[in-house]
């Protein structure tokens, strides 16, 4: 098991990689779409090691808290400091992103209503179940990792016949943005680094397009330091033979087929539909709804909401939205370290665990 | 914190014993008097509770700044309602880790506030010792190394199971013990020692780094975890570096004596895990930083905690 | 590593203990290692992929150090 961090093959890794860069002649930039990525590739000091290789990682749009955006979290806070008796339960980093109306955290609940940070979707129901006088309201952010756990819970609520619950759906799939990303032409990427859980739920077909339609290279991968070697390693190797495919560089945990039973499940709760992402505007079939049968459960048909977001953005200034498109680095930001910063975030990059921004301000100093 | 006591405190109280920001004030005379406050919740928990704290982390802060604790004072602030039984083995702690700490509790306060002004019970308590060492900065040198005496983060770990909010088993205890027998150390030319407290391992590193016209590196590899820390850390994606102890200390010692001192540590039931984790740098780095070699071999550099990783820990 | 329980599990993790929801797998046994993700296990460990991936890396490792030393 240590072998996925040790020393000897990170660096044996690397010299393989270097070679493989040095052959094609000039730098590359990968993109890696997963905030987990981001934050090994930081944590374990391999980004200087990379850079100095020629190989340059860019983080990409896969941070569900960075890219929902703000008009959700309102909704939110509007329910729990208007509302008595409400309880809103959620992923510890949504309570931290700040909007027009503050931040959920700061939020005053109204008389017998209280916020309540969760560690699994299946919590919210317990909390359903334990007060019956109370609506639970579950805001339930995430990409393909988590939304089975989110339609599981949402149908367990029903075989439970609860009244009391219902779910605010934050949930984003992965392969669209990396379209719109392509599409826009804005940046130039030679190859992606796919997230390794999205792709035990979805598998590797979901990423056909950008091995066929775009000619890019790319691997699935893991989350060990090694694994995220290896991954660059096979999109290297694609790039030498001009060969560009979806290889699957995780075989001990995703297969080319996903999870079927996990995506059975978000089939059966939910429907695919276009969705505004913050930075990246309205993508195309890139969101979640909960299907008709299941509206009962969906908070904004229970309290006759309308959730519509657009182009306005509350922080003028905030540059999270270029962050995620892969067009800004963090300290590129003129706001990084200054106006935004962990203890006083501007926007939801230095909020969230899997943000760039804070990502590259707690690991990413540089040593001289 | 330390941004609150330079602005805050230390201008409103400037004396040039404050002004040194020991964690225990050396008095002329040849005496230490140091004071803590404790608030941790819950106030029970595997390896510990609130009275263990409030005498160890005195008596500690005591002996890593070179004195030999002698005695305490002893504030309660109890909310209405507390139960008896809860008073009674609180006390029962108190009295227990006072005897092993060698320690006299010789005067103290008791105010019972009403239910609602404070959560069950907070606890002061103040320490006199008598100075037999100062830390030595001026003669710390490259190659000079760090040791830490046990593996890192267990209390923390005991705070957040016993609060049950992740869902998760842990068979872990606090590491909360007195450190007097460190003391000794102090005449085998010890530099300097912490507690390692809140902000944890990283955050005292941080501190003593910012003094020294050098760097400090340390390896991950020779970190000590135990394995629960180890997991849960990885579950929870919290680096255990930036956790509180209670009865750990962070040890700078001329390489010429650290084998000696390690041998020591590790006879001892507190110190079985102590471990050299790193040195002082001169060819690494710039002066004031903290460095850290990632178990892949990366580097990287370490600051100090800005923001609180768990409330109300200690 | 997983030990069961109806559909709700307890997986362990260097010692420690952590419940989790079998749902999204097909039929979980005792000794089964899972990919767990907010509560849930999402997938299951393939030991033999995972003896290859790690044969690989030794591999890596070795040739790597002939290289070096030749």
């Amino acid at each position: 098991m240590e072998e996925y961090r040790q020393e000897e093959i990170a660096s044996a890794l690397i010299r393989l990689i270097r070679k493989k860069r040095e052959a094609l002649g000039r730098p590359v930039r990968l993109m890696e779409v997963c905030g987990t990525h981001t934050m090994t590739v930081y944590r374990y000091g391999l980004k200087p090691l990379l850079e100095e290789a020629g190989v340059d990682l860019l983080a990409g749009p896969g941070c569900p808290v960075c890219i929902t955006p703000d008009d959700y979290h309102e909704i939110i806070i509007d329910l729990l400091t208007r509302r008595p008796k409400t309880i809103v339960a959620t992923f510890g980093d949504m309570t931290r992103v700040p909007t027009a109306k503050g931040s959920l955290q700061t939020a005053v609940p109204a008389p017998s209503s209280r916020l309540k940070i969760i560690y699994s979707p299946a919590e919210a129901l317990d909390l359903a179940q334990e007060n019956p006088d109370c609506e639970v309201i579950f805001f339930g952010a995430g990409f393909e990792t988590t939304i089975p756990s989110i339609a599981f819970t949402v149908k367990e609520a029903r075989a439970r016949g609860l009244k009391n619950f219902s779910l605010l759906a934050a949930c984003w799939l992965i392969p669209p943005p990396l379209r719109a990303i392509l599409e826009s032409g804005e940046v130039a990427i030679d190859g992606f680094l796919y997230p390794g859980h999205v792709s035990t739920i979805i598998g590797s077909q979901p990423y056909r397009f950008i091995a066929e339609e775009f000619k890019i290279p790319g691997a699935i991968t893991g989350f060990e330091p090694n694994d995220i070697l290896l991954g660059i390693n096979s999109v290297l190797d694609q790039m030498l033979a001009a060969r560009p495919e979806v290889a699957i560089e995780y075989r001990r945990v995703v297969s080319a087929r996903g999870n079927p039973r996990a995506l059975a499940l978000m089939a059966e709760v939910f429907e695919v539909k276009d969705a505004f992402w913050r930075g990246l505007g309205l993508i195309p079939q890139s969101g979640l709804g909960l299907k008709k049968e299941y509206h009962e459960f969906d908070t904004l048909k229970r309290f006759s909401l309308d959730l519509s977001p657009s182009e306005k953005s509350f922080n003028p200034g905030c540059r999270c939205g270029q962050v995620l498109r892969g067009l800004l680095r963090p300290p590129e930001c003129p706001l990084y370290g200054r106006l935004c910063r962990p203890e006083s975030p501007y926007g939801p990059c230095m909020v969230s665990y899997e943000g760039a921004c804070l990502i590259h301000f707690k690991y990413g100093q540089r040593w001289s | 914190m330390r941004d609150f006591i330079s602005r805050y405190i230390v201008p409103n109280f400037n004396n040039s014993i404050l002004s040194e920001l020991l964690d225990a004030s050396h008095l002329p005379g040849g005496l230490a008097f140091t004071t803590d406050s404790y608030v941790v919740d819950p106030i029970f928990f595997p390896g510990g509770d609130i009275g263990t704290l409030s005498v160890n982390g005195t008596v500690n802060d005591l002996v890593v700044s070179g004195a030999r604790p002698e005695f305490i004072s002893l504030a309660l602030i109890i909310e209405e309602g507390l139960a008896w039984d809860d008073l009674e083995r609180i006390l029962a702690s108190i009295s227990r880790a006072a005897t092993e700490a060698g320690v006299k509790i010789v005067t103290g306060d008791t105010k019972v506030v009403r239910r609602g002004q404070a959560d069950k019970i907070y606890i002061n308590t103040s320490g006199v010792g008598r100075i037999i060492a100062r830390p030595n900065l001026e003669a710390v040198a490259p190659g000079d190394n760090l040791i830490v005496t046990g593996p890192l983060g267990e209390h923390s770990l005991a705070i957040l199971t016993a609060r049950g909010e992740f869902g998760f088993e842990a068979s872990v205890k606090s590491d909360c013990a007195p450190l007097t027998f460190l003391l000794p150390l102090w005449q085998r030319e010890v530099r300097w020692m912490r507690d390692i407290t809140r902000g944890g391992l990283a955050t005292i590193l941080c501190e003593l780094a910012e003094k020294l016209p050098y760097s400090i590196l340390i390896e991950e590899k020779k970190i000590p975890l135990s394995p629960p820390v180890q997991a849960v850390s990885e579950f929870l994606g919290i680096d255990p570096l930036y956790l509180a102890c209670e009865g750990r200390a962070a040890i700078l010692a001329p390489a010429s004596r650290s084998e000696e001192i390690l041998a020591y540590l590790q006879a001892h039931p507190l110190g079985r895990e102590a471990a050299i984790i790193g040195q002082i740098e001169d060819r690494i780095g710039r002066a004031g930083e903290l460095l850290l070699r990632t178990k892949t071999g990366g580097l990287r550099l370490l600051e100090p905690l800005t923001t609180e990783l768990l409330p109300r820990i200690c | 590593m997983a030990i069961e329980d109806g559909n709700l599990g307890k997986a362990d993790y260097l010692g420690t203990r952590v419940k989790v929801n079998l749902s999204l797998l097909d039929e979980v046994k005792v000794g089964d290692l899972v990919i767990i993700h907010a509560g849930f296990a999402i997938s299951r460990l393939d030991e033999a992929e995972a003896q290859e991936t790690l044969s690989l890396l030794r591999e890596i490792a070795a040739a790597s150090k002939d290289e070096s030393s030749s």
